[in-house]
């Protein structure tokens, strides 16, 4: 690449030449630019009517109106065929974990979190979509793909329109479910059944 | 060069979206611009967004926003962190290649959850302007005393501008400021909010989303009865300092213009995205608007200003009037940045 003729070689240089006045001036090395804006963040149609359940004990998905399956959180939307989804289905307070991660590390801003603590997929019966959820009631060496768990709530008179209302999911004692009826190989086996693609 | 319309439009636009979220939003909008020319997502060979994550304070928001596209299996897809129109350009660059006859464009905003005018200060440079967090009104207000007092415009003329929105608007149901009575006179009695800026000088924030669908060739004239053809589309850039430009012109402008060769002949209409009265005129002056040409007969941006999306939605409103055959050639214009840094000129015709 040709240099610029109008740019001197000392301005690619590097070095920088200072009025005198300036000669002892601590030369400035980086400039602090805080930014702060404040959003009032608006859930929406559909997580309205989710966040709303939750006060009565209630976890509501939304169907596709295309090929029934069942989404929670709902969202207002079939994402796969970008179709609307009006219509709310009350799901049961229980289901399977679908997958899982044992986490050793802190969560800033989340003492209340015993390390090592559990995260995982939970598939809630009659929903096609995992949720994520926290495992406890359970040593985290246990837990597994296909256990049966349930949700164990807030008491009645601290429920909130919040998903935090599920302080967490612990173990039913059902038998698993096979690793390979488990999380989303449950839409692919449901989707073989009904003779259609995965 | 391959020929490439627009063959259908549809857009949604109100004060603040206090229920709704971009996914819901666009969902709809989506579906009656491909429906209206019996499209699925399975029939669109390209798909391309505009939006900022700025508004929504969510970074990487546009992903969410695919889900009102339905992205399964997978699509060809793109996002531009720019008005629409920006996105109508890469799309209408991927239909000159060629492989695709079809293109999906959408974009939209929802501003009223932040404060827009704050929100626009983080385009300003970090080190200079940005710690200083002037507003939009203030920055704009800058330009206008200097036009003003150079003699670049007359209050009376930006008063005429601003009248012509709010008249024009009225027959606008997506815009969300409109006055069939307003006159000069009431334009000028308003109170300025940033001296010497009215009111009725700055646009009315709103919320809202377009879509667009383009197709090439023979594909454009089996989707729509009259397509509007692109004969010309060019987006250019001024510098993005201030003070290095003259703020009463936009050369970016009046070269995009030239490159897409809007003078070539009679425009019987233009739509114009300007954010206020003075840009508008500026706009007016570059283009080479003459008197044969109605200017924002749906209010402009001015009337309802969503952010990123209000450039697309000029380009909409343009070809919404060679669709209905009310003009044979138009022009629609979208601008991004402070004092109209950029531009982007689309010249559309019927045949």
């Amino acid at each position: 690449m040709s240099a610029d003729p109008s740019i001197s070689p000392a301005a690619l240089s590097g070095e920088v030449s200072l009025p005198e006045k300036l000669a002892d001036v601590e030369p400035v090395r980086s400039v602090r630019t805080p930014i702060r804006l404040e959003y009032d963040f608006i859930p929406g149609s559909a997580s309205s009517g989710y966040l709303n359940a939750f006060a009565d004990r209630k976890i509501l998905g939304q169907q596709s109106p295309v090929d029934g399956a069942v989404f929670v959180p709902p969202r207002g939307v079939d994402p796969r065929h970008g179709a609307a989804t009006p219509d709310y289905v009350e799901l049961p307070d229980t289901g399977h974990v679908g997958g899982f991660c044992v986490t050793r590390l802190p969560i800033p801003g989340r003492d209340d979190l015993e390390i090592p603590y559990v995260s995982a997929w939970i598939h809630l019966d009659g929903a096609d979509i995992g949720f994520l959820g926290l495992v406890a009631g359970i040593d985290t060496s246990e837990v597994r793909m296909g256990m049966r768990v349930r949700a164990v709530w807030k008491p009645d008179d601290e429920l909130g329109r919040t998903a935090e209302n599920i302080l967490y999911w612990e173990p039913t004692g059902e038998p698993d479910i096979p690793v390979t009826a488990a999380g989303t190989n449950a839409w692919h086996a449901k989707q073989a059944a009904a003779g259609e693609p995965g | 060069m391959r020929d490439i319309a627009v063959v259908s439009v549809a857009q949604h636009q109100e004060k603040a979206l206090t229920h709704t979220t971009e996914v819901e939003l666009m969902v709809p909008i989506i579906n009656e611009a491909r429906g209206a020319v019996g499209l699925t997502q399975d029939d669109i060979g390209f798909t391309c967004s505009g939006s900022s994550d700025f508004l929504a304070g969510q970074a990487f928001s546009f992903v969410h926003t695919l889900d009102a596209v339905g992205a399964v299996p997978p699509i060809s897809e793109s996002h531009v962190e720019m008005d629409g129109a920006w996105a109508l350009y890469e799309a209408w660059v991927k239909l000159q290649i060629g492989g695709v006859d079809t293109a999906l464009v959408y974009s939209y905003g929802k501003s009223s959850p932040g404060s827009l005018r704050d929100v626009l200060s983080t385009q300003l440079d970090p080190y200079y302007l940005g710690p200083l967090w002037p507003d939009a009104f203030s920055m704009a207000a800058l330009q206008a005393r200097i036009m003003l007092e150079s003699g670049a415009v007359s209050e009376q003329r930006l008063a005429e501008i601003a009248v012509r929105s709010l008249n024009g608007a009225a027959g606008n149901p997506l815009a969300v400021r409109s006055s069939a009575e307003a006159t000069v006179e009431s334009a000028l009695a308003e109170a300025p909010i940033a001296d010497p800026l009215r009111p009725s000088d700055c646009a009315a924030s709103a919320d809202g989303g377009v879509a667009v669908v383009l197709a090439a060739g023979d594909r454009a004239r089996e989707l729509c009865e009259r397509p509007a053809w692109i004969k010309g589309i060019d987006h250019r850039i001024d510098p993005h300092q201030p003070g290095v430009r003259d703020l009463t012109r936009a050369p970016s402008a009046e070269m995009a213009a030239a490159q897409a060769g809007a003078s070539a002949d009679r425009l019987d209409a233009a739509e114009l995205a300007a954010p206020f009265t003075t840009q508008e005129h500026i706009l007016e002056l570059e283009l080479g608007l003459g008197n044969g040409t109605a200017v924002n007969t749906s209010g402009g941006a001015l009337a309802g200003h969503t952010m990123m999306a209000a450039g697309l939605m000029r380009i909409a409103d343009a070809a919404c009037q060679i669709h209905d055959e009310q003009a044979d050639r138009v022009l629609g214009h979208a601008a991004s940045g402070l004092y109209l840094q950029q531009n982007l000129v689309c010249v559309m015709e019927g045949e």
